[in-house]
């Protein structure tokens, strides 16, 4: 097992939301020393003697009911991983993950029953992918993706379904006289929106965002930027944002964690580390924001 | 010379070896004790092609014997080809009485249809099975759908039905229509109407369901509750038949087969035929009727 280090966040009080310990996932067969040879140090994820993949190493954070936490880095940082740990897509290889919405965060939520991360992953939690196709079943119409997840969570009534489906387009600004069209008819942004009015149908707590304007051309972003805004002012809920774009960050999140191959290299509110970078990694990255 | 007698029989009886009837029979005790469960089972091959109704036969061969009296139908007729060559290679294996009278029969196969009368708690229904997993239209793999009957996780499914009521105005489902058996599983009753789908509840005679191609069994025990899948707002109906009578015998209420005869005339027919004969010399048999909700 790996020792859990402590990196507490903005606020010492007791009301977070997300708690997260020692997160590590690796791919491949690693030994005893592989954490120890790998991350910014080394300038390497990959283990020297047994090749494993170190995604995550020894991740800790919290997060605070309404906040919104970023999490920024390069490509094959670990970013998505983190989430889709979060998410219940892959399996961690170690650490512990305490959220309020189980046992009031007195358990590992990466070590309960499937029907209960199934259970969590429906009511409590959302997720918006970087490719609607992850998050979208292409098959179904755009109010029977919104309808899968409001089944899931127990809504056997069709009125109600479309009434929620229909209310839930309105609010992401998607024609709702399309709600019984294919999302692959749609516009990319559209997609997203429709992602969007999915993940939130249920009204959880917690919602990932994996770099949800990353495939989007400039204007149609910054309009699902400010939806997201929007919502995330209306309904208070929680973010984790992964992003390479700092634009994003900066705009969407109050505090930013910045990952370099696997490992956080630092940590802190949004503006301050924008304004005044520490780690040269992180220097690096706000030179090169256009 | 000691003869070996090993092999003066052609064929054991109820042509399957005995080890085979011994697993399909033991699966077969798994898939009662977990209504609705698709129980995985092995066999040798059969000599009749798959999809004709090898796993239907598996489960009869497996069961029959000396006592029992066989009826075999397809799509409600007891006169269909298929129907004939299986009841002449059962009754040639097993010497076994067959009949086409439906309450005189102990063991019934099935192939699309369950008889129109009501079956006692002396009989078994023995339904053919092309397809056992209801999830497969939802979703291809089954590694997955295993998972998805395992924790319960049936929303594709669901989905499935709004979208067909969204785009068709209806549940759509021609046949095979999903039930959940003693509120747990979701199953296939097999490529029945849904017409029959109502019969499958809280039932006197067991139904087992067999699919040849999958090696899958499972099974409706006796007085199991049978719910067709419905929405509190949108419900299950079965076939209507409105001012539909039959040309054979002026019933009208029973599954209708529509035929056309050499002139193009447009007719209705009983389509259980057992049933249809029944009628025409007059007695009535017990019968459960499902009323649509307005």
């Amino acid at each position: 097992m790996i020792e859990t280090t402590s990196i507490t966040g903005t606020s010492a009080s007791s009301e977070w939301l997300l708690r997260v310990r020692g997160l590590t996932k690796i791919y491949g067969d690693p030994d005893e020393q592989t954490l120890q040879s790998t991350g910014p140090a080394f300038d390497s994820n990959i283990c020297p003697r047994t090749h494993a993949i170190v995604a995550l190493s020894d991740i800790g954070f919290d997060l605070y009911p309404g906040e919104v936490l970023g999490i920024v880095g390069e490509s094959g940082s670990g970013k998505s991983t983190l989430v889709q740990l979060l998410y219940f897509d892959q399996d961690a290889t170690a650490g512990e993950v305490h959220f309020r919405g189980i046992d009031d965060g007195q358990v590992n939520m990466l070590g309960v029953s499937n029907q209960r991360k199934r259970y969590t992953r429906n009511h409590l939690l959302g997720m918006v992918y970087q490719n609607p196709r992850d998050g979208l079943n292409f098959g179904f119409t755009s109010g029977g993706n919104i309808a899968e997840k409001l089944l899931m969570a127990g809504t056997f009534n069709i009125g109600k379904i479309r009434a929620r489906a229909s209310s839930l387009l309105e609010r992401t600004e998607v024609p709702v006289r399309r709600m019984d069209e294919l999302p692959s008819t749609f516009s990319g942004g559209m997609q997203q929106r429709v992602q969007i009015s999915k993940a939130i149908a249920n009204n959880p707590p917690l919602v990932f965002m994996d770099e949800v304007t990353s495939g989007l051309d400039v204007s149609v972003q910054a309009k699902v930027l400010d939806l997201i805004r929007h919502l995330q002012r209306e309904l208070g809920v929680s973010m984790i944002v992964v992003s390479h774009d700092l634009g994003v960050i900066r705009m969407l999140t109050d505090r930013t964690i910045v990952l370099k191959h696997g490992h956080i290299v630092e940590s802190g509110l949004t503006d301050q580390i924008l304004q005044d970078p520490q780690h040269p990694y992180t220097q690096l990255l706000v030179s090169s924001l256009l | 010379m000691v003869d070996n007698t090993k092999f003066k029989a052609s064929y054991s009886y109820a042509f399957i070896d005995e080890s085979t009837k011994k697993e399909v029979r033991r699966k077969m005790l798994k898939a009662v004790s977990i209504p609705g469960y698709q129980v995985p089972y092995s066999s040798p091959e059969m000599p009749i092609s798959r999809g004709w109704g090898t796993g239907g036969l598996h489960l009869t061969l497996s069961l029959i014997g000396r006592t029992d009296v066989f009826k075999i139908i397809d799509q409600g007729s007891d006169a269909s080809v298929n129907a004939c060559s299986l009841r002449e290679f059962v009754k040639a294996m097993t010497d076994c009485e067959v009949t086409f009278d439906t309450a005189a029969a102990t063991l019934i196969q099935t192939r699309h249809r369950v008889p129109e009368e009501i079956l006692t708690d002396k009989q078994i229904l023995i339904l053919q099975v092309p397809q056992p997993e209801i999830l497969r239209g939802v979703e291809r793999y089954e590694s997955k759908t295993r998972q998805m009957h395992g924790e319960a996780d049936y929303a594709k499914i669901w989905v499935s039905l709004y979208e067909a009521y969204v785009r068709f105005g209806t549940m759509m489902r021609g046949a095979g229509y999903p039930i959940r058996v003693n509120g747990r599983y979701i199953a296939t009753p097999s490529p029945i109407p849904r017409w029959d789908v109502p019969n499958l509840n809280m039932a006197h005679c067991l139904y087992l369901f067999g699919a040849g191609r999958e090696k899958r069994i499972h099974c409706i025990p006796p007085y199991t509750r049978v719910e067709p899948l419905q929405f509190e707002d949108v419900l299950f109906k079965v076939e209507e038949f409105r001012d539909i009578v039959c040309a054979a015998s002026g019933e009208d209420r029973a599954f209708m087969d529509e035929i056309y005869d050499a002139e193009g005339t447009r007719k209705f027919v009983v389509n259980d035929s057992n049933f249809l004969d029944k009628l025409k010399t007059g007695s009535r048999p017990p019968q459960r009727l499902f009323v649509n909700p307005d």
